[in-house]
């Protein structure tokens, strides 16, 4: 399921004092099962643009294409859209508003209009994706989990719209580094299980660096750069430029490399420990 | 959807009806209301026209939304038109069906409609030219005289202060939700009075929750400052009147002598 995005523009409150161009001619194509970072400062136009993938937020011009189909022409039904696309909005247990864990997660299913027993799995099965007991929390009220419980029900929520894309914005924003990791991994291994595309949304490079297949960078709504992640280090100095960075690993290679150590650009901690342990040893024996 | 709320919004600038003093503008605003009630002849709107273009014209406030405050209240202005049209007795000039339209009553309903629009116009030049934080200072410092008398003025200011403040985001909250709620296959739209109805409570339960939430951390934020109410309180902007204050004033005092002599001393 191809995500197309031809000349996306979209203007809040055009012909007004208040206009506010938030995506200026956006174009890129996503292919089935990729895992994309999208990634971009405050107000580049990160949460415009996902609202446009499901249909929540019409082109000014432009179109969107989700599977070789227009979403926005009229004889589309945006409902099966919408089930195709999940979209957990930033801090999703705010919309959290059931007396009890199940009926939460059924919301979703519950207006597809499946019957009892597929409900009844789809809730199970989205409850263990994203690593919380079934059992356990079924009965209880969503107000009384923690901060992190609540998050995880309300993404399974979304995962049991059972979509083929999944996106979530900034899922990990107020929480904990060890939530923030469990979080992370649990995206990760949902995307290797279900073979669903996925992008992430984040202003932290930390995050997504590691995960993802390639990273798309939003500039005043604008695309800067779309590419893997490794190509994309090479421009630190753009991305810092626009108020990002890299993170903090990547840097350190870039720095040992300017001081003559011979090693490769890496993305993640243990990729750069083992780097520099060769790197190390080899000199030894040299 | 919800964006299009323009009633109390206010449009920043830097121009001489923007910058009056709060308190003058909501006295001339209500002169200016007293006075539309005082005219009771076509020819004393000619003054209104004037006091308006001026104002307007001094303000920099496109025209367009001046208009635009009057369309949640269309349906208002219709029926109080159609209304006086054919309720008022006189001289029949045409009948339908049992309903007379009379010479009087067409000239009633222009008048209405005239002092209606007029009405909200001006209203919402007020609203569109002084922040909603300067307007509850004025408030204040007008009913500050009646605390004598037991109205709690700093309280009901900051009240009002408060219910503004949070206006655009609880609509930005809504928005949110509903946009989640979507996202899950939640159908605002269609269906019957109860289904739709039903269709809010996956709104309402977490709008109420947040707006819970907001309070407690507002009530928290505000007592970690020593807030204890308006006793002694002072202000890092104090309200001053200039020389352009006693001019507005001026340009109205005259503009209400002119709708009464219109009313009292023009055949």
């Amino acid at each position: 399921m191809p995500i197309k995005v031809e000349n996306l523009v979209h203007i809040y409150s055009k012909d007004t004092v208040f206009q506010h161009v938030a995506l200026d001619d956006v174009s890129f194509t996503i292919e089935d099962g990729e895992f994309i970072g999208l990634i971009g400062h405050t107000g580049s136009g990160k949460s415009t643009l996902i609202q446009h993938l499901n249909g929540l937020l019409k082109p000014t011009s432009g179109k969107i294409y989700i599977d070789d189909v227009d979403i926005n022409s009229k004889d589309v039904e945006l409902k099966f859209i919408r089930q195709k696309v999940g979209l957990v909005f930033q801090y999703p247990e705010h919309q959290l508003f059931e007396e009890t864990v199940y009926k939460d997660v059924a919301f979703g299913p519950t207006n597809l209009k499946l019957s009892d027993g597929e409900i009844k799995d789809r809730v199970k099965n989205s409850l263990e994706l994203v690593g919380l007991n079934y059992e356990e929390i079924k009965d209880k009220s969503p107000f009384d989990l923690s901060g992190g419980q609540k998050r995880r029900v309300a993404i399974a929520g979304v995962l049991a719209m059972r979509p083929k894309i999944l996106i979530l914005d900034e899922p990990t924003a107020g929480l904990d580094p060890r939530g923030r990791d469990e979080i992370l991994n649990e995206i990760k291994s949902l995307h290797k299980k279900e073979k669903i595309t996925i992008i992430l949304v984040s202003h932290r490079m930390e995050d997504i660096a590691r995960l993802v297949d390639r990273i798309l960078v939003l500039n005043k709504g604008k695309i800067q750069f779309f590419d893997t992640p490794s190509r994309i280090f090479k421009e630190a100095e753009t991305l810092e430029s626009i108020g990002l960075g890299i993170p903090q690993v990547s840097d350190l290679i870039r720095q040992l490399r300017k001081r003559g150590f011979p090693i490769e650009d890496c993305i993640s901690v243990e990729e750069a420990k083992n780097a520099i342990i060769n790197v190390l040893r080899g000199k030894k024996n040299a | 959807m919800l964006k299009d709320i323009t009633i109390g919004q206010y449009i920043p600038g830097d121009t001489p009806i923007h910058n009056l003093d709060p308190r003058i503008k909501i006295i001339i605003t209500f002169a200016f209301i007293a006075a539309l009630f005082f005219i009771n002849k076509f020819f004393g709107y000619l003054f209104v026209v004037a006091f308006m273009i001026m104002a307007v014209g001094l303000s920099k406030i496109p025209v367009r939304y001046i208009f635009k405050g009057l369309k949640p209240l269309l349906v208002i202005i219709l029926l109080t038109v159609a209304l006086n049209i054919f309720m008022t007795e006189g001289e029949v000039i045409y009948t339908i069906w049992k309903l007379r339209i009379t010479k009087e009553g067409l000239i009633q309903a222009a008048f209405m409609a005239l002092r209606l629009i007029f009405l909200i116009t001006g209203a919402s030049l007020l609203t569109l030219t002084t922040s909603p934080i300067s307007l509850t200072d004025g408030i204040e410092k007008l009913l500050n005289p009646l605390r004598s008398i037991g109205v709690p003025a700093h309280e009901l200011a900051m009240m009002m202060t408060i219910a503004l403040r949070f206006i655009p985001t609880l609509l930005e909250e809504t928005d949110k939700i509903m946009k989640a709620q979507m996202a899950r296959g939640a159908d605002f739209e269609t269906g019957n009075i109860i289904s739709r109805a039903r269709a809010m409570v996956p709104l309402l339960v977490p709008l109420f929750i947040s707006a819970f939430r907001r309070a407690d951390e507002l009530a928290l934020a505000m007592e970690a400052r020593c807030y204890r109410g308006g006793e002694n309180r002072t202000r890092m902007k104090q309200l001053s009147i200039e020389f352009r204050d006693y001019m507005a004033l001026i340009i109205t005092i005259v503009f209400f002598l002119a709708i009464l002599w219109s009313r009292y001393f023009v055949k």
